[in-house]
């Protein structure tokens, strides 16, 4: 099969696969109930969420009680952040992150920062990797949480999430770890109890489920108080009547997923392509090579990354600008990273799925080298 | 209590015999502006237009806004309507100014009675209403040489109208008073404002926008198009064109010294919108220059640019710094648009080092190495027209 279109864009999101649309096909026409209500309605809604729950749970691990589901990634960062820190607020007041996270993490900090919580956001190296001799040096009796992604968004680095729990485990303090695992989950084998982490964020539409359904692990145990108040669903962490047909969603996309055989796969594909960009005049990568297979990074040092983004648009070749765009708002993964300006402002973030073809790649290379061409005049 | 928005029309006294033409051009323009939200009828009055709804769900708070974005205005009140009747009008006065009086320390009443059959005189209304608002607002004294607020009465022959201060009104003169010119528009900060400043001053406004497709994005003309609506709010109704650009840009890129592109490219763009201008009879060109901010807005470059151009070209922003413009594009809401990151046709094959004092002679020389008249054609062909309000 040819396709007539390469969408090579699936961190930004995924499209919605097979299973996850029968799950919510279901749900909207035959079990719309309320699982809430007590009645038979009721019953068999709630039936369709444990079962989600305890598919989800079965994806990372943990019981089925540990899965609080969300509307997303944010919210679920969101319930982590806020939600640790207020259930710990008399046993201390620093929190620790890194200076690379996802938004969602980044400006709960920042807000809490202002609300007067000593923040310490950890240095990265060249590639966004945390620096494990600083967090161990700031972990003390008075830090109460951690936030450390399991992937980089933009880079596809990979953080050392083993590495960081044994040192919070070592140190006496009594710091909770949440890991925002978006970009991780569905793609390299995630288990919360060989990682070792309290309290981790999933998503649904980045691995080909709807968008509206995420999920918090939130360790047995652990308490948080959430910033959201309401009727009580999913233990009070997430009140509000569940989004039904987006839960169905996320179970189906759950059950679909291949991780181990889809990671060789892409792996390999990921190797191929690396490869061809390295002998490409003017390509630099920006992602370390034991990144993610599922990201590449890339720069074209003197090309604005909206401009080749748009050629490749043009030929139905669809990826993101590593910086959301070209005039001054940098981002903030890169520069953290230490790249410079015209790196940055020409980077472009390449993102596979199980799904991707090697017909995809060949198009985004040809694209890619006409997009090189074309803005490459000659004078 | 029924309410009309009363207009004091601005430099229009000025005109002399125009004056009623201009008067019609300004009824025309706020008739247009309010139409969308219900039925006004409109009175002229001496120097005064009465707006008044027909419709008595009309929101009324969005038509004052509206009527304080229509050029032309010098100020305007909102006027509660009442009764030829001395204690209905006091009481009436209290309503429709409770607020303001609540607010204020010090006032005093001004009546004008043009009836002159109403029974009171205009001291003797001023001393019944001011007697009655001092009983029932006991914070507020009277001060006849600097009122926090001025209540005025108006016994007309009709009706009685009551309000409080006056509103700072557009200002400017009627859109279209001018005549028609044409904004070259860009994403950026300064040709909104360039084309509010115009319109100000009684221009009807084309706008002209260039598109780097595909270098630039779809969304890069979304955005424009926006900023010209945001504009449109104030100068009415704008005929928008986008010129798709891309084949000259690159044929400049091709075949010119890189330290030439932007001049050339502007002397381009010129070149087409002053023929884009006569197409819909537009008798001059705006621009969002602002003297030295760039290197193609300087002294010489502006000379070369202005050397193709056979219209005048209007520069409202020539002697204003960067923070003055961003000053007027807060007020008039142009500013947080112009800040979405976007590249625009500018920016893509932009020089790393342009030449900021060409000689025309030597842009000459540059631009005959290719024929660029084919391709200036087929731009202007290929515009696409669109109507923004």
């Amino acid at each position: 099969m040819c396709p007539i279109e390469a969408y090579l864009d699936n961190s930004a999101t995924t499209r919605v696969c097979s299973e996850a649309i029968d799950g919510m096909l279901d749900c909207l026409k035959s079990n719309w109930g309320n699982p809430s209500s007590l009645h038979e309605k009721g019953i068999q809604a709630e039936d369709l969420l444990e079962r989600a729950r305890k598919t989800v749970a079965g994806a990372i691990g943990c019981e089925p009680s540990e899965i609080v589901f969300t509307s997303g990634g944010t919210q679920s960062n969101n319930i982590a952040v806020f939600g640790a820190v207020e259930a710990a607020k008399r046993k201390g007041n620093k929190i620790i992150t890194s200076s690379v996270e996802h938004p969602s993490v980044m400006k709960a900090f920042d807000r809490l920062e202002s609300e007067g919580y000593k923040v310490v956001r950890l240095r990265v190296d060249r590639f966004g990797r945390v620096d494990l001799e600083q967090l161990k040096n700031e972990l003390d009796e008075k830090t109460v949480l951690v936030s450390v992604m399991a992937v980089n968004n933009e880079l596809g680095t990979i953080e050392p999430i083993r590495e960081i729990s044994a040192l919070i485990k070592k140190s006496s303090c009594p710091a909770l770890f949440h890991v925002d695992a978006v970009q991780a989950f569905g793609k390299i084998p995630l288990s919360v109890r060989s990682l070792g982490v309290d309290l981790m964020s999933i998503s649904s539409h980045k691995i080909h489920g709807p968008k509206g359904a995420g999920a918090l692990y939130v360790k047995k145990g652990v308490r948080l108080v959430s910033p959201v108040v309401g009727g009580g669903q999913e233990r009070d962490l997430r009140p509000g009547t569940e989004p039904m047909p987006a839960i169905a969603g996320f179970a189906g996309a759950v059950s679909a997923l291949t991780v181990q055989k889809s990671l060789e796969k892409i792996t390999a594909l990921r190797n191929q392509t690396v490869e061809k960009l390295k002998n490409m005049d003017g390509v630099v990568l920006n992602s370390p090579d034991d990144a993610l297979p599922y990201i590449i990074n890339l720069s074209l040092p003197g090309l604005p990354s909206e401009a080749v983004l748009n050629l490749l648009s043009n030929r139905n070749i669809y990826v993101s600008s590593g910086s959301a765009c070209a005039k001054g708002h940098k981002s903030p993964v890169l520069t953290a990273a230490g790249l410079d300006t015209e790196r940055i402002n020409s980077s472009l973030r390449i993102s596979f799925s199980r799904f991707t073809e090697e017909t995809e790649i060949e198009m985004l290379l040809d694209g890619i080298n006409k997009a090189l061409s074309t803005l490459r005049r000659k004078k | 209590m029924k309410k009309v928005i009363l207009i004091k029309n601005g430099e229009l006294v000025l005109k002399g015999l125009n004056r009623s033409t201009f008067e019609d051009m300004l009824v025309k323009n706020l008739k247009r502006r309010l139409s969308p939200l219900g039925e006004f009828k409109f009175i002229k009055s001496q120097s005064t237009i009465i707006a008044e709804p027909l419709d008595g769900n009309v929101d009324f708070d969005e038509a004052v806004e509206r009527v304080g974005r229509v050029f032309g205005i010098v100020g305007f009140s909102v006027a509660g309507v009442s009764e030829k009747d001395i204690g209905k009008i006091k009481e009436d006065t209290l309503e429709v100014l409770a607020d303001e009086l609540r607010q204020a320390k010090t006032f005093k009443v001004n009546a004008k009675r043009s009836d002159k059959k109403f029974a009171l005189t205009s001291p003797e209304i001023c001393r019944e209403v001011g007697g009655f608002l001092l009983s029932k607002i006991p914070s507020l004294t009277v001060d006849v040489h600097n009122p926090d607020i001025i209540v005025t009465v108006e016994v007309r022959d009709k009706n009685v109208f009551i309000h409080g201060n006056q509103l700072k009104g557009a200002g400017g003169m009627p859109v279209g008073s001018s005549g028609r010119a044409a904004l070259l528009i860009s994403g950026g900060i300064d040709s909104p404002v360039a084309g509010y400043m115009m319109a100000k001053r009684g221009l009807t406004l084309d706008a002209i926008h260039f598109a780097a497709e595909p270098y630039t994005s779809k969304r890069a003309e979304m955005k424009v198009r926006q900023l010209a609506s945001i504009v449109a709010r104030y100068s009415g109704r704008i005929n928008f064109m986008v010129v798709p650009f891309t084949e000259i840009q690159e044929a400049i890129k091709d075949n010119c010294p890189e330290e030439l592109f932007t001049i050339i490219m502007r002397r381009m763009m010129m070149r087409i919108a002053l023929r884009l201008a006569e197409k819909d009879n537009c008798k001059a060109l705006i621009t969002g220059e602002s003297l030295g901010q760039v290197a193609s807005q300087t002294i010489g470059a502006l000379a070369c640019t202005d050397a193709v151009c056979t219209m005048p070209v209007f520069r409202p922003l020539i002697g204003m710094d960067k923070e003055e413009i961003v000053t007027i594009a807060r007020k008039i809401d142009t500013f947080e648009t112009s800040l979405l990151p976007f590249e625009d046709c500018c920016t893509v094959f932009t020089p790393k080092h342009p030449r900021t004092r060409p000689e025309l002679e030597y842009i000459e020389k540059a631009e005959a190495a290719f024929d660029f008249a084919p391709l200036i054609e087929k731009a202007i062909t290929d515009t696409r027209y669109q109507s923004v309000d």
